[in-house]
């Protein structure tokens, strides 16, 4: 019996993406188990009864929960094909980054997308400001984790995917190629990554639930 | 202390994302220089270490700046690998540490500052949704802890007991003076036990700020 690996995602769960490539990256086998988020299965509510979300890894029966966390515990069991840099300083810089991502750049993004009026003029604006610092971070480097592809450019990949769904569902610019052309770049050379290409979920109906996610959100208003 | 080696805390005496990592660096030993920040006048060192977010704890080491707390307490116990550890070797059981430590940062102290900051209804509303989290958190260490509730004691503090006891290390004198229950024995047995034994380690007690004093301040 082989190690058991399974992954509970969506078909368009940006947080499930990451641990898709995460394994995909260490060649590790596994299976989908896709989920239909009004209708969890019982096993999701078991393996995550605290958020009840995807993703969700199992290995060999026990479950861990939350996307960041899964991508520390499949760099631990599979040490081959590192995410993170050896260096202990620059393993606190990539984690650094990472929350970064988190704490910074995804809730101005998401709210960019939820809020209308002023709340969204504030989203949008430090979305801009949170580009600029990633900007920054590029500066020398092709992708964030140097020559190849690490932890950081796995947790930040979201934006490669979901940026130009929604600048054309918003109507609004977030990643300008002249402001930020080295984000730009990395964008542009992260989506190509076969490993990354073969995994992005459908334009138009990215573009669709995006949509649909905002005009359900502005309705309750 | 020579340059190499030599570890500097820049820190607030108030913060429980500082106190976490002087917990650290005390409880396995490391000497360090710690260098107090007042927040509406930082210093330029905290600034030229922590550009991005310029707060505090940043954690100095051999004259580079590390931020994030969480971050800082994964670094420490990659760099100083004596007791207490405080994540453990087995990777499903690391995951669980960083997963109750990132539940109690970002679900459950959301809640209990607002516990401390507000009154009436608005705190109402937020005890309610302390005890829902509590017991959640409670449900999750059951497991967590199956085989037994480990002791605590100076050698075996993990990161998430780190987590919980700089953030509710005072949780009795909240109590006594705001006149709310945020823990019950009760309800929350592990949590209590758990709390309980690591706020009465000396060494905690000692680094921990004075309750009433953070009250004080967010009041």
């Amino acid at each position: 019996m082989g190690e058991e690996v399974k992954v509970f995602r969506t078909w368009s769960s940006p947080f499930a993406l990451r641990v898709v490539w995460a394994l995909d990256l260490k060649g590790i086998k596994y299976e989908t188990i896709y989920e239909d988020l009004s209708n969890k299965s019982p096993l999701l509510l078991q393996y995550n009864p605290i958020h009840k979300k995807v993703p969700v890894l199992l290995h060999n029966s026990k479950p861990i929960a939350e996307s960041l966390v899964i991508l520390e515990y499949i760099e631990d069991t599979w040490k081959h094909r590192p995410l993170l840099p050896q260096d202990p300083h620059q393993r606190a810089n990539a984690r650094f980054w990472i929350k970064f991502g988190e704490d910074k750049v995804f809730p101005a993004v998401r709210d960019s997308l939820l809020k209308q009026g002023k709340e969204q003029e504030e989203a949008h604006e430090a979305a801009l400001e949170s580009f600029k610092l990633l900007e920054e971070e590029l500066k020398g480097k092709k992708l964030f984790g140097g020559e190849e592809i690490g932890m950081v450019d796995i947790a930040l990949g979201w934006l490669a995917n979901l940026v130009s769904v929604l600048e054309e569902v918003l109507v609004l610019k977030f990643i300008d190629e002249h402001k930020f052309p080295l984000l730009s770049a990395w964008m542009r050379l992260f989506a190509d990554i076969p490993v990354i290409k073969q995994s992005w979920p459908p334009r138009d109906k990215l573009v669709t639930k995006y949509i649909a996610i905002r005009e359900a959100r502005l309705a309750t208003n | 202390m020579a340059e190499e080696n030599r570890v500097t805390l820049h820190g607030f005496w108030a913060s429980p994302y500082s106190k976490r990592v002087e917990l650290a660096l005390k409880l396995k030993g490391i000497p360090y220089e710690y260098v107090e920040e007042d927040l509406r006048n930082k210093s330029q060192l905290l600034l030229k270490y922590n550009p991005v977010h310029k707060k505090v704890p940043v954690l100095v080491h051999n004259g580079k700046p590390i931020a994030e707390s969480l971050v800082v307490l994964e670094y420490i116990d990659e760099t100083w690998k004596n007791a207490p550890k405080l994540l453990p070797e087995d990777p499903h059981t690391r995951s669980q540490v960083r997963f109750w430590a990132s539940f109690l940062q970002q679900q459950l102290f959301e809640s209990v500052l607002k516990v401390l900051k507000t009154e009436g209804e608005t705190q109402e509303k937020a005890l309610k949704q302390v005890s829902e989290k509590l017991n959640l958190l409670e449900e999750g260490l059951k497991s967590f802890y199956s085989d037994g509730n480990p002791c605590i004691d100076i050698e075996h503090v993990g990161l998430h007991d780190l987590v919980l006891v700089s953030f509710f290390g005072g949780y009795k004198v909240y109590e006594e003076l705001l006149g709310i229950k945020l823990l019950d024995p009760e309800k929350t047995p592990l949590i209590y036990s758990r709390l309980t034994a690591l706020a009465d380690l000396p060494l905690v007690k000692e680094t921990l700020p004075p309750p009433e004093k953070v009250v004080a301040l967010l009041r």
